[in-house]
């Protein structure tokens, strides 16, 4: 029985896939949809129909439904599921389960077991009495699932199936089984089953004890190898390994293999140390990758990010530059001691003014030594001290990944200490009274180690004031060092106000009389630095103080048409500008503004003195600097030479064939500025550098006929050389010999380089020589070659669509609506085929219906017709066989 | 209204003249003068005090002169007409009534005489408040004309005092700017003005043929002062404000029409103009020209002479001198030749750094606007701008570039100075001869506009951005270029010193160690530390 449905089935699956198959493939099922266009790339679904197939699954579809329906109409009865919530969509189907199960058990309670006292309701899980399951709770664990187990359950097995079961297990216990068979046959099945339960049961108890008691001892175990654990680290792990293994000889040694596998130091990659070539190569690779970043930026292509300020710390340093070496270990002690920074400053003057009141001194002397250090006995120790410090200080840096270049001025500091240091402790060897005494006091001069950061440019000043300039310098640094951003929160602002401070206090000493540029170009490390950390008020503070002078200048020359030359203290603040921000970039906050004001300076202001013309050089000298990299063209720096070479000319009437612009005149007043009319000192003169304070006043020396001269030299052949530079510089220039033309006649027709010293009339030689050698011709300006547009095309624009079927051209609120729309056409053209096919369908069942109803009627009546004829036709026979 | 004659007032007799007591002595005597003939010799104290050494002195007694004289104008009791001498009006047969009002005529010609000697006092405060009392007397005697009105086409006005004040006020000794200044409220009133202008006319001719056409610089500039200070009215019906009411035929007076105004107008600048002036002034004088001197002539052609004569001086009044030939060309029908030739030469170096850069290139870029100009013209000039370029200033060349392709948008042939494409890969020296004077002989036509490209390395980045523009083909919109007009090297740098946002700036990679090293060594090796 059971098979036959089976294997119609089976067939039916065969029988199906196969008409699947062959209706596909028999062309009489299939409706192939004609395409209008083939269009690549499309694929369709519906290129191919199955009508019959369609139509019968419809069909099918509406028999279970709507047949059905139709069917029920007019028909009150109903089936209703009255299961809780069957009907409720909301709930979800666990709920429905759950309630279900609630409230069925509740009925049960109520009904049956209103009178059952003590009996609890069984649990189950899966179906199984949970109480049941407690009772194996004892769940193997996987060290127990040993050869006894198997065996017992071999046992069990073979007491359970007492016919089957393997040959093998029958053999082994063959014995023992003949004589529980004999046991057996005397006992029941029933007690021979009890006893059997009993047995486990007693087993199972007793390893239950026995896995108890090995746990205990194996915490014990445990406890006691904690408290001998600290004592076994520090020996040998091989004794260890030894104990184990008397222990347990056969697990050990797959054991220890995977344990010293899993637990086995893995080799942790340690930082190889780099070869000098390598960092040779680094360097240059990171050398070459800022110059890459120059050269982008000089070409003016505007990329956001500028990575370079990040460059100088490393990527972990967190700004955490500041190390904590023994500098602030003796701060601390300072500062627990009665010093206080003013204070020291103080003790400091004092103590250089009573350099002689030994006794004093010397208790003094000790007292510092006492307070100031800690670590280090007796007076040699405190040089080498200062010089581990630098080291360290060095070397911590460094590992810091902090710049590089501040190290490296760190180390030049430090050997330049090492030396003055070498020198003492050579003399220390002598340790005469005196000498201990003078390097007590030079101890004592030494400079206190942290300075609370200048709130105001007076504190800066206070600070700075009676120090030598390197002193100044190491103020500065040491500053900047104890108030690292890391250290506090408000360090950085406070970093940041010292840089202005800065700024503004090298202004002053280039304003000072005379200005004190050696202390500014002590300073000129600290403020790189500082510029590093912070460039954006770095950049700030520059650019207020570029915008200022640019403003004020502006304002004279409103008011008069001309100005002054930038006073000593701005080309100052220019030259810094070129130290701290790249000069070469197509456009740069600080140094584009920097030019323009170098530009004005040399337009705007015209030359009444010696003192003017070494300031439009100092000038000239800056500009050319600024551009010497990326070689823009700077017309004004032409302009300003060829205007003091002209003020060199003797003979100015001749004047025509070239042009001088303003800020100079052709002729007039102060246009011999620099005309040399001596020709001893012609004879006399040799190259020397001139002061930049010369931009400013002439020092006393001026009222000498010779200096004068001297100095006119010197400008002359600063501009030759800057105009033989210029020259070199821009000899790429395509209007080169244009721009040239000028300095050109100036020099070969008026000023003639006979009357000049040796080393001029060489310059003046080579800037003609290089002048004649640039090229002349030049080939016609074109446009820039581009794309040709093309003609215009017949064949059809083919525009890449994305998104097929879509209106565009117009917003997307009416594309929504225009989609919505046709959907609901769609939709609704559907729905009114669907209520055709339903109704067709209907009707279709409905003339079915009645046919079958009249073919039944019809059959009824034939057969009622046919009954009655037989009737008819036996009543007819019979009367006639009564005739007959 | 007499005076009470009665009244007899004994403290008018002591005159004190003690410093202190100076003013209320001196308005007392004002009102004992007003109220009795008998203290009619108080005058002379009066007279004495307007002499004074003291500053305040001075001004009080000018105050109390001209309360006096004003109210004495208006009662009538100065004597009208001719004017007979003292001694004779002793002699004469007059009633003392018009004893009285002799006297007193000559003591107001007296004090007149000293007020206008007032006017070249050192102390300024003396100069004005003379200055405001001849303008009242002026003003009293224009109501109360002194002179006798014998026929009645004659208009009262007191035209010898204001040509008196005049010609003190044009001084050739002091700068009288600030009085001159002060003349200029007065000036407002039309009949004040057409008065004021013709004894300026007057004046000029007599003193320049004296001085046989020299240069009097103070005194030029005085009358240069006093004439810009001149404001014409437009149009005729601003005539309203009169200082002088003329009872008969006001409509008929000089005074009253604007063609007269104009026609004085004019003939004082010319006249003026006519001399050799200072440098300077020619200046100031081509400063105002166009908007301020040239609409208010009745014949402005007139100027031809001038503008001409200016223009050939060359330099920067030439430049000025274009506004003034720009409005006589464009509005009056002027026909100057070589204009353009002349323009093209007044380009020079030296135009960017003139204070009149704006003004220049406003008018050029008019002149330069009309497509009828040849195109080897149009080229000359855009050659020569463009070799000018290579000296300019950052902020001339963000002027000057935009107006050189402007000049190539509108003259479409001059785009080969730009544009010109050859077969054969020829490369030739720059055809333009910049020495040239004729735009017509430079050979424009035939260079390219290389001086462009080299600004393409220029060191301001927007203006190497500007000149990167001839790289490709114009567009067709022009530039503006009247924004860039005034243009200053401070503003260039504003846009920079703006502050960026979120943008992190560039630093030098380059550690500095020492303030004369990096950037090539330039400092280092010609100057010191010390």
């Amino acid at each position: 029985m059971g098979k036959a449905p089976k294997k119609r089935s089976l067939a039916d699956k065969v029988r199906k896939t196969k008409t699947s198959t062959e209706i596909k493939n028999n062309p009489f099922e299939v409706k192939i949809n004609r395409k209008k266009f083939d269009i690549l790339g499309r694929k369709s679904k519906h290129d191919v129909g199955l009508p019959g197939v369609s139509r019968s699954k419809a069909d099918n579809k509406r028999k279970e439904t709507l047949l059905k329906e139709y069917k029920h109409k007019n028909k009150a009865n109903k089936f209703i599921d009255r299961r809780f919530g069957e009907y409720d969509t909301k709930m979800a189907p666990e709920d429905k389960i759950l309630k279900r199960f609630a409230m069925e058990r509740q009925r049960a309670h109520d009904k049956k077991d209103v009178y059952n006292l003590n009996e609890e309701e069984e649990l189950t899980h899966y179906g199984q009495s949970l109480a049941e399951i407690e009772k194996f709770n004892d769940i193997v664990n996987s060290d127990d699932e040993s050869d006894e187990k198997g065996l017992l359950s071999a046992e069990l097995t073979a007491s359970h199936f007492g016919g089957g079961g393997g040959g093998l297990l029958r053999k082994k216990t063959s014995g023992e089984r003949q004589e529980e068979d004999g046991n057996q046959r005397a006992k029941s099945r029933q007690e021979l089953i009890e006893e059997l339960i009993q047995k486990s049961k007693q087993e199972k108890r007793e390893r239950q004890v026995q896995r108890e008691e090995a746990q205990e001892l194996t915490e014990k175990l445990d406890q006691e190898w904690k408290g001998i654990q600290a004592l076994m680290v520090k020996k040998s792990p091989k004794v260890e390994h030894s104990d184990k293994q008397e222990e347990k000889p056969k697990l050990d040694e797959y054991d220890i293999m995977v344990r010293e596998l899993g637990f086995e130091m893995k080799a942790q990659p340690s930082e190889r140390m780099k070869t000098l070539e390598e960092l040779a190569k680094e360097e240059r690779e990171k050398l070459q990758k800022l110059e890459a970043d120059r050269l982008r930026r000089m070409m003016g292509d505007e990329v956001g990010d500028n990575a370079q300020s990040q460059i100088h710390i490393s990527a972990d340093d967190l700004n955490d530059g500041f190390i904590l070496d023994k500098e602030d270990k003796k701060t601390l002690s300072y500062q627990d001691g009665k010093w206080n920074i003013e204070e020291e400053s103080e003790d400091v003057d004092e103590e250089e003014e009573s350099g002689e009141d030994d006794e004093s001194e010397a208790e003094e002397q000790d007292e510092d030594d006492g307070e100031e250090e800690d670590e280090v006995e007796g007076e040699g120790g405190q040089e080498e001290d200062e010089e581990e410090e630098e080291g360290e200080e060095e070397d911590e840096e460094e590992e810091d990944g902090h710049s590089d270049l501040e190290s490296e001025q760190e180390s030049e500091d430090g050997e330049s200490k090492q030396e003055n240091e070498d020198t003492s402790v050579k003399s220390k060897k002598s340790l005469s009274k005196e000498e201990v005494k003078a390097q007590q006091e030079a101890a004592k001069a030494e400079l206190p180690y942290t300075f609370t950061a200048p709130e105001t440019y007076s504190d800066l000043k206070a600070l700075l004031c009676g120090h030598n300039p390197d002193n100044q310098r190491l103020i500065v640094a040491r500053t900047q060092k104890c108030n690292h951003p890391s250290l506090a929160v408000g360090n950085k602002l406070k970093l940041q106000k010292l840089f202005g401070f800065l700024l503004e206090y090298i202004g002053e000493l280039a304003n000072r009389t005379p200005p004190e540029l050696i202390t500014i170009d002590k300073l000129i490390p600290e403020l790189y630095a500082l510029c590093q950390m912070f460039p954006e008020a770095a950049c700030k503070a520059m650019q207020t103080i570029l915008g200022d002078a640019g403003h004020s200048m502006e304002e004279v020359l409103e008011v008069k048409g001309r100005a002054a030359f930038p006073t000593l203290d701005m080309l100052i603040y220019l030259k810094v500008t070129a130290l701290l921000f790249p000069t070469s970039d197509f456009r740069h906050p600080v140094t584009t503004p920097a030019l323009l004001y170098m530009s004005q300076g040399l337009t705007k202001c015209p030359v009444r003195s010696l003192q003017d013309v070494t300031s439009g050089l100092v000038l000239c000298c800056l500009a050319l600097e600024y551009v010497s990299f990326s070689k823009r063209f700077l017309p004004e720096l032409i302009n300003f030479l060829t205007g003091t070479l002209h003020l060199a000319v003797k003979d100015k009437t001749s004047l025509g064939s070239y042009t001088v612009v303003p800020p100079f005149r052709p002729s007039g007043k102060n246009t011999d500025l620099l005309v040399v009319s001596d020709s001893d000192s012609c004879k006399n003169w040799s190259k020397k550098e001139l002061p930049l304070s010369a931009t400013q006043n002439l020092p006393a020396l001026d009222a000498l006929h010779l200096w004068d001269m001297f100095h006119r030299l010197m400008c002359l052949f600063t501009c030759l050389d800057l105009v033989k530079r210029c020259c070199l510089l821009y000899k790429d220039l395509i209007s080169f010999q244009h721009i040239f033309q000028p300095i050109r006649t100036l020099l070969s027709k008026h000023l003639s380089a006979q009357s000049l010293p040796e080393p001029l009339q060489e310059l003046h030689g080579e800037i003609l020589e290089a002048i004649g050698v640039a090229t002349v011709t030049h080939s016609r300006l074109v446009f820039e070659k581009k794309k040709p547009i093309p003609l215009k095309l017949l064949t059809p624009k083919i525009v890449e669509v994305l998104d097929y079927g879509k209106k565009r051209g117009s917003n997307r609120e009416e594309r929504e609506q225009e989609r919505l729309k046709h959907k609901y056409k769609k939709e609704f053209k559907g729905a009114l085929r669907e209520i055709r096919k339903d109704s067709r369908f209907l009707a279709r069942e409905k003339l079915n219906e009645v046919m079958n109803r009249d073919a039944e009627r019809k059959r009824k009546v034939k057969e009622l017709f046919g009954s009655l004829a037989t009737q008819e036709g036996e009543w007819k026979a019979l009367k006639r066989k009564k005739r007959k | 209204m007499a005076p009470a004659k009665k009244r007899n007032v004994s403290s008018a007799k002591t005159t004190e003249k003690s410093a202190k007591t100076a003013k209320i002595d001196l308005s007392s005597k004002v009102e004992s003068v007003l109220e009795s003939r008998k203290c009619a010799n108080d005058v002379f104290d009066m007279l004495e005090f307007l002499q004074s050494e003291k500053e305040k002195d001075v001004i009080d007694a000018v105050n109390a002169c001209g309360k006096l004289f004003c109210t004495l104008l208006e009662r009538k009791e100065l004597l009208r007409g001719k004017l007979p001498g003292e001694e004779e009006a002793l002699k004469g047969g007059y009633n003392a009534e018009d004893k009285y009002r002799i006297f007193m005529r000559h003591r107001y010609n007296s004090c007149v005489e000293i007020l206008l000697e007032h006017l070249d006092h050192e102390v300024y405060n003396i100069k004005e408040s003379a200055l405001c009392c001849l303008m009242k007397f002026a003003a009293g005697e224009g109501q109360h004309p002194l002179e006798d009105l014998d026929w009645s086409e004659h208009y009262s006005f007191p035209r010898e005092l204001i040509q008196a004040v005049v010609s003190r006020l044009l001084s050739k000794t002091s700068d009288n700017s600030l009085l001159i200044s002060r003349l200029q409220e007065f000036l407002e009133m039309e009949d004040v003005r057409y008065y004021v202008m013709s004894s300026i006319c007057e004046n000029v001719g007599k003193v320049m043929d004296k001085n046989k056409g020299a240069v009097v610089p103070i005194y030029q500039n005085n009358v240069f002062m006093l004439m810009s200070n001149i404001s014409m009215p437009s149009q005729e019906s601003e005539l309203t404000n009169f200082m002088v009411k003329q009872e008969a035929k006001h409509e008929d007076w000089k005074a009253a029409k604007l063609n007269e105004h104009k026609r004085v107008f004019e003939r004082m600048w010319l006249g003026f103009l006519k001399y050799k002036l200072p440098s300077s002034m020619y200046k100031k004088v081509l400063v105002i020209l166009h908007d301020s001197i040239l609409p208010h002539m009745s014949k402005p052609a007139l100027m031809i002479d001038f503008l001409t004569a200016v223009y050939e001086v060359g330099g920067a009044i030439s430049l000025l001198a274009l506004n003034g030939l720009f409005v006589l060309i464009h509005q009056h029908n002027l026909n100057y030749p070589d204009f353009y030739k002349k323009l093209y030469n007044l380009l020079e170096p030296s135009i960017f750094h003139v204070k009149y850069r704006a003004r220049f290139f406003h008018l050029a870029n008019l002149f330069l606007s009309s497509s009828h100009l040849p195109v080897y013209l149009v080229a000359a000039f855009v050659k020569r701008l463009a070799r000018l370029a290579l000296t300019a200033p950052p902020a001339g060349l963000l002027l000057l570039l935009p107006f050189i392709s402007n000049l190539i948008r509108r003259h479409p042939s001059c785009r080969i100075l730009v544009h010109k494409p050859t077969t054969e890969d020829e490369t030739l020296e720059d055809p333009y001869l910049m020495d040239e004077e004729d735009p017509a002989h430079c050979r424009a036509l035939e260079s390219s506009l290389w001086e462009v490209k080299t600004l393409q390395k220029h060191y301001h980045p927007d203006v190497a951005k500007t000149a990167t523009l001839i790289n490709t083909p114009l567009s067709e919109q022009e530039d503006d270029i009247s924004e860039v007009l005034e243009l200053t090297t401070f503003e260039l740098m504003e846009r920079d010193l703006k502050p960026t946002q979120n943008k992190s700036i560039p630093l030098e990679f380059e550690t500095a160690s020492q303030l004369l090293k990096g950037g090539g060594d330039m400092l280092g090796q010609h100057f010191c530390l010390n």
